[in-house]
């Protein structure tokens, strides 16, 4: 098997439950490098639980979640050591909320909140941090002059640019991405995804992006799950789950969508 | 000469169940070097801010013996050092000095004596804030997590945005260093012209820290760096002049106004330091001017 055959992340038979109510069950998965996945849903279907079981954060209470680490060696994510995961999560991981204010830091300028991922895996060239921090705010299009203003200056597309640069900051492998373009307005929300895809094809990144909008989805993922109740009911190529719904869900889902 | 001790208190004030827990805390303490033990502080008969953590640390490791000395900012003779060197010298009936060679235990707030330390000797730091991550994570879960897994990158973000807004990393006080290669620890509130003394020091080096409820330690002979960017390395405070008093070139100077035409002189922080210095013969500039009372 080529590396590009072993799925970066793997999913089998995750289930999460909170006390009484079901988070998400029995959801299995597979994201080769390079791979952008869409999970689709309504609200409390269980997207962002699922999410949050796939990068560690919460504990399951079956199944398993394996990832290739760049040594090719295989590691379940919830049996790494606190340390190790922490460690990813600066290095091969990003994970960008919805509300940038959950993923910035928002007393830190610019150029500090870009820079911490550096600083956390041992970068001690102050010169050298800058540099590439300016970079990365070139990358997402943001003036370099803006490097040293507080994030609360900037609007919420910007905010989002500059958690999208944060994160990026140390080529990671997997992206998870919660809601990127909720709460932005429908023409930042089309430069963002713009700019979300030249990035994704330009580091060979692969995602995981919750959304509920379907137009997200379309433009961003390769393939699509549809969630509904913790459970997974379709999964498939993306135009051929919006285009040809088979499940009955996926069909209302579709069919919602207000046509221009 | 013994003193007697007035009858109510145990001697050093806190009863003794209390001193063992304070001292099980210090050993954790230096068995883990800057790394802050928790501990059940007791109210003291004096405000938090005044060194109940410092005060508590004291009580529990001195003994009748020792000789005590108390600086506050450098000085013994300030409303702070002057109280608690009263203090136990009420409650301990121990001898006190303001000579820094000639004291076996020494608790200070803000400096370490420019006269170096010996071995044999304790220095008790009162600490505000033990924490070095606090300003930057309000969350204590969060940054005893970061402790545990050495996570301390965010530590050199406070010092980016130093550099970034002021040109040069501008703490000047409570410089975050990192002790024996593991614990990132706040030295506060000493100034950062203080952290080289940390470094393999002599003494035994113990922190108390009363309302965060928070002890730590330097044992004799351990690593101490500060932080600092390759290209921006830790450097010192320094002066354009010398003590106007003794003439001193390498010690911490406090700025004194004289007069309100715009008047001041500049004189050593710590007063032993200066009197010895001038007890020896050495002179400043305006050395008959003040008699040795501006410090």
């Amino acid at each position: 098997m080529s590396i590009d055959e072993i799925p970066l992340l793997q999913a089998a038979g995750v289930t999460k439950a909170f006390g009484p109510v079901t988070g998400c069950f029995n959801v299995d998965l597979d994201l080769f490098p390079g791979e952008v996945l869409g999970i689709v849903g309504e609200s409390g279907s269980g997207k962002s639980t699922l999410l949050r079981c796939l990068s560690g954060e919460h504990e399951l209470q079956g199944g398993q979640v394996t990832y290739t680490l760049r040594t090719g060696e295989r590691a379940d994510v919830h049996a790494m050591s606190a340390p190790e995961r922490r460690m990813l999560m600066r290095t091969d991981w990003a994970f960008v909320h919805q509300n940038p204010r959950d993923g910035l830091r928002m007393g830190v300028s610019a150029g500090g909140n870009v820079g911490e991922r550096l600083m956390a895996v041992g970068n001690r060239h102050y010169g050298n941090i800058r540099g590439t921090a300016i970079d990365w705010l070139e990358k997402v299009e943001m003036s370099a002059t803006r490097i040293d203003d507080m994030p609360e200056t900037f609007s919420g597309g910007m905010q989002q640019r500059l958690q999208i640069a944060r994160n990026l900051v140390t080529r990671p492998r997997l992206a998870f991405m919660d809601e990127p373009t909720g709460g932005l307005d429908v023409s930042v929300q089309a430069r963002l995804l713009d700019l979300l895809r030249g990035l994704v094809s330009e580091l060979g990144l692969a995602c995981v992006i919750v959304t509920h909008d379907l137009a997200v989805a379309r433009h961003l993922s390769h393939r699509l799950m549809v969630m509904k109740g913790g459970e997974v009911v379709e999964t498939g190529l993306t135009d051929q789950v919006l285009d040809d719904p088979q499940h009955a869900y996926s069909q209302l889902l579709v069919s919602s969508i207000l046509r221009a | 000469m013994m003193k007697t001790t007035e009858q109510a208190y145990n001697f050093a004030y806190l009863d003794e169940q209390t001193k063992r827990m304070i001292r099980r805390a210090i050993l954790k303490a230096v068995a883990i070097p800057g790394y802050q033990v928790p501990f059940a502080s007791r109210e003291m008969p004096m405000p938090y801010g005044w060194g109940t953590g410092g005060v508590q640390v004291t009580a529990a490791v001195l003994g009748r013996r020792d000789i005590l000395k108390v600086i506050d900012q450098g000085s013994d003779d300030t409303t702070n050092a002057v109280s608690i060197r009263q203090f136990f010298e009420k409650t301990a009936a121990v001898q006190t000095t303001d000579r820094t060679k000639d004291a076996t235990l020494i608790q200070t707030r803000h400096r370490i004596p420019e006269t170096p330390m010996k071995a044999g000797q304790i220095i008790v730091y009162q600490v505000p804030i033990p924490e070095p991550l606090r300003f930057l994570e309000p969350r204590e879960t969060e940054t005893r997590r970061m402790h545990a897994q050495e996570d301390y990158g965010l530590m050199h973000v406070k010092l980016y945005e130093d550099i970034s807004r002021h040109g040069h990393i501008a703490t000047t006080y409570a410089y975050p260093v990192r002790v024996n290669g593991r614990y990132v620890t706040d030295p506060s509130p000493t100034p950062k012209f203080d952290n080289p003394k940390m470094n393999n020091c002599p003494a035994l080096q113990l922190f108390g820290a009363g309302r965060e409820k928070r002890i730590y330690a330097i044992p004799p002979y351990t690593e101490v760096v500060s932080l600092d960017f390759e290209d921006h390395p830790f450097a010192i405070q320094q002066w354009d002049q010398d003590c106007a008093l003794c003439g001193a070139g390498d010690t911490f100077l406090d700025e004194i106004i004289t007069d309100d035409r715009g008047g001041r002189m500049f004189v050593c922080s710590d007063s032993d330091y200066c009197r010895e210095r001038r007890d020896a013969g050495h002179e400043g500039d305006q050395a008959g001017a003040n008699s040795g009372e501006a410090a």
